[in-house]
């Protein structure tokens, strides 16, 4: 377990106390650099540290404490970044050889929103290549372990995020989500991990995998510092296209508004096989909790869920195969080189890419191909329909829904070797991305195995604001044993 | 949709893909890729003949800005990061022929 500063675990208290100048920023980035200097070469949480901008954005927050200026509601507060999203001139690798070496031109905009409420960008983490897994294994710079304990994987692909949380070297991290790659490793790593709604974070900077999927979404060890930082990053770009124009309700001032009278329903196909037994048992205890709180809890039936898998596995690839065309040793990363420009398009992109990467380019190509269009990703976007049909339907007589988060805890490295039984993990979380709708995974209790369990909350679109009121409740009832 | 994906399919997309596969490669990635597009084949079982598809989520229509110039991306910060770069612009072997 982690020995890190009580401070590195709360952001809203760290930047409380950085506000009073009973702290500084300066302090923070210093707790946290010694924590992962003490711990990251067994964890391996982070590709590259930022030390000079950390350190250069912990003295601006000072100074602006020091002229008695508002530093911001996550003023000295240190977070970690996935490493698919742009930093202007600091390494952005998405975990590929072929991004190896990029200095982005630019930053994404979570991470100006982040500069301006006061955050420090202390560096970027590991994840599996351009967000393709669940593990954290399938990086080209090595895997991240998970860090309660080291023989197992943090989940993926923001594994790094997960576990740079986890282990206590910052209080928030940032991952993206395309099938549940924020969520699961929340759940394997013992921390709250949230997908909004697809739109309300802006995705400019963001290196694309899926993109009418991808969303970027917070870590951290409490509901309210995921709502915190929710409330910062969120809201209308337009850098973006599918950024949501209208205002969004900010989270934090409901969250302890509580469930009473909220109807909660458990997704009966995602509580049934394939879903271990003290994985399910956690669930039901914290669908208890909440109707101890005075929500009322039935079971619901989303029958499509059970086809979400099918259909992302050619929707994903898909899109992938279009977003990935760009490297193609032109205009950033690697390049090896060809005697034509096609040669050296294949050069470049069989050295630079892993296995993964590979198959599912090629998955997506022969989806997308001629002949094969309509059977393949044509009707995996009418199943994409029919999930969000049969969701809207619950939502007519549920507030929430809820699921486990990841059918089992944390499992060894190398366990799960073929693709298929490591696609099963994104089970439980794929339908709220194909969907569009928010989710979040919120640890209750541990397993047999002593290893965290998650409990995933779904919400409507745009309703983050009764998610994390849920998600709360279910915070305080571990808290006081409802998951014992 | 049969579910399975020939040898030769596969090395078809590869080169669609402008990704070069060894034979050993070609035989893993087939038996793979077959596996997957049996889980695929679960559609199938699926009457979608009414069922519109979704392209995304939240559909927005006509998404503009106010017509306003900003800066774009600086040139030189930007060639700096690629491969090659000659006389402000990105350089790559010939696109017809071969190099010399």
């Amino acid at each position: 377990m982690s020995s890190a500063e009580p401070g590195l675990k709360s952001a809203a208290k760290l930047a409380a106390a950085v506000r009073s100048g009973e702290s500084s920023a300066a302090d923070a980035l210093a707790a946290s650099s010694a924590v992962i200097a003490d711990r990251d070469g067994e964890v391996h949480a982070f590709l590259h540290l930022m030390t000079e901008r950390a350190e250069a954005q912990a003295a601006a927050v000072d100074a602006k404490i020091a002229a008695g200026e508002d530093a911001g509601p996550l003023a000295g507060v240190p977070i970690a970044l996935k490493d698919n999203m742009c930093t202007r001139g600091a390494p952005t690798t998405c975990s590929s050889k072929i991004l190896d070496g990029w200095n982005p031109p630019y930053d994404a905009t979570v991470i100006g929103r982040l500069e301006a409420a006061g955050a420090i960008m202390v560096g970027k983490t590991n994840l599996d290549e351009f967000a393709m897994g669940s593990s954290t294994e399938n990086s080209a710079f090595g895997p991240t372990r998970n860090p309660l304990d080291t023989s197992r994987v943090p989940g993926g692909s923001s594994g790094g995020s997960a576990a740079a949380v986890a282990a206590g070297y910052v209080p928030l991290s940032l991952g993206s989500d395309t099938g549940g790659s924020i969520r699961q490793p929340a759940a394997l790593c013992g921390v709250v991990g949230v997908k909004p709604t697809y739109g309300a974070v802006s995705r400019y900077g963001l290196i694309a995998f899926a993109s009418s999927l991808d969303q970027i979404g917070p870590f951290a060890h409490t509901v309210e510092d995921a709502a915190l930082c929710f409330d910062v990053i969120s809201g209308h770009d337009q850098l973006d296209a599918t950024s949501i124009p209208e205002p969004l309700a900010p989270t934090l001032p409901n969250l302890h508004d509580g469930v009473e009278g909220m109807r909660v329903g458990i997704i009966d196909e995602l509580m049934g096989e394939g879903i271990e037994p003290d994985v399910r048992r956690r669930t039901e205890q914290a669908a208890e909790a909440l109707a101890a709180a005075g929500a009322i809890v039935d079971t619901v039936s989303v029958p499509a869920t059970i086809y979400g898998l099918a259909a992302y596995y050619l929707i994903a690839p898909a899109e992938a195969s279009s977003n990935l065309a760009r490297y193609d040793g032109v205009r950033y990363g690697q390049r090896v080189d060809g005697a034509n420009v096609a040669t050296m398009n294949t050069n470049t992109r069989s050295a630079g890419f892993g296995d993964e990467v590979k198959r599912r380019i090629m998955l997506g190509t022969y989806a997308l191909s001629s002949g094969y269009y309509d059977a393949y990703y044509g009707k995996a976007q009418r199943v994409r329909t029919l999930i969000s049909n049969e969701f809207d339907a619950a939502y007519e007589n549920f507030d929430l829904l809820l699921s486990p988060t990841s059918p089992s805890t944390a499992f060894e490295l190398g366990a799960k070797s073929d693709p298929m039984s490591l696609y099963m993990c994104d089970v439980c979380t794929i339908p709220s991305n194909l969907a569009g709708h928010p989710s979040m995974s919120v640890p209750f209790g541990v397993g047999d195995d002593g290893l965290p369990v998650g409990v995933q909350v779904l919400a409507p679109m745009l309703q983050e604001p009764r998610m994390f009121q849920a998600a709360q409740v279910l915070e305080n009832a571990a808290a006081s044993g409802g998951a014992a | 949709m049969s579910g399975e994906i020939s040898r030769d399919e596969v090395a078809h997309v590869a080169s669609l893909a402008r990704l070069s596969v060894t034979d050993d490669e070609l035989t893993t990635f087939t038996d793979q890729l077959c596996v997957v597009l049996e889980t695929a084949a679960q559609l199938n079982a699926l009457d979608l003949d009414d069922v519109e598809p979704m392209a995304q989520p939240y559909p927005l229509a006509n998404v503009l800005r106010v017509d306003e110039i900003v800066p774009s991306l600086d040139r030189d910060e930007v060639l700096s990061q690629a491969p090659a770069a000659e006389d402000g612009r990105f350089r790559v072997p010939p696109a017809l022929g071969e190099a010399p």
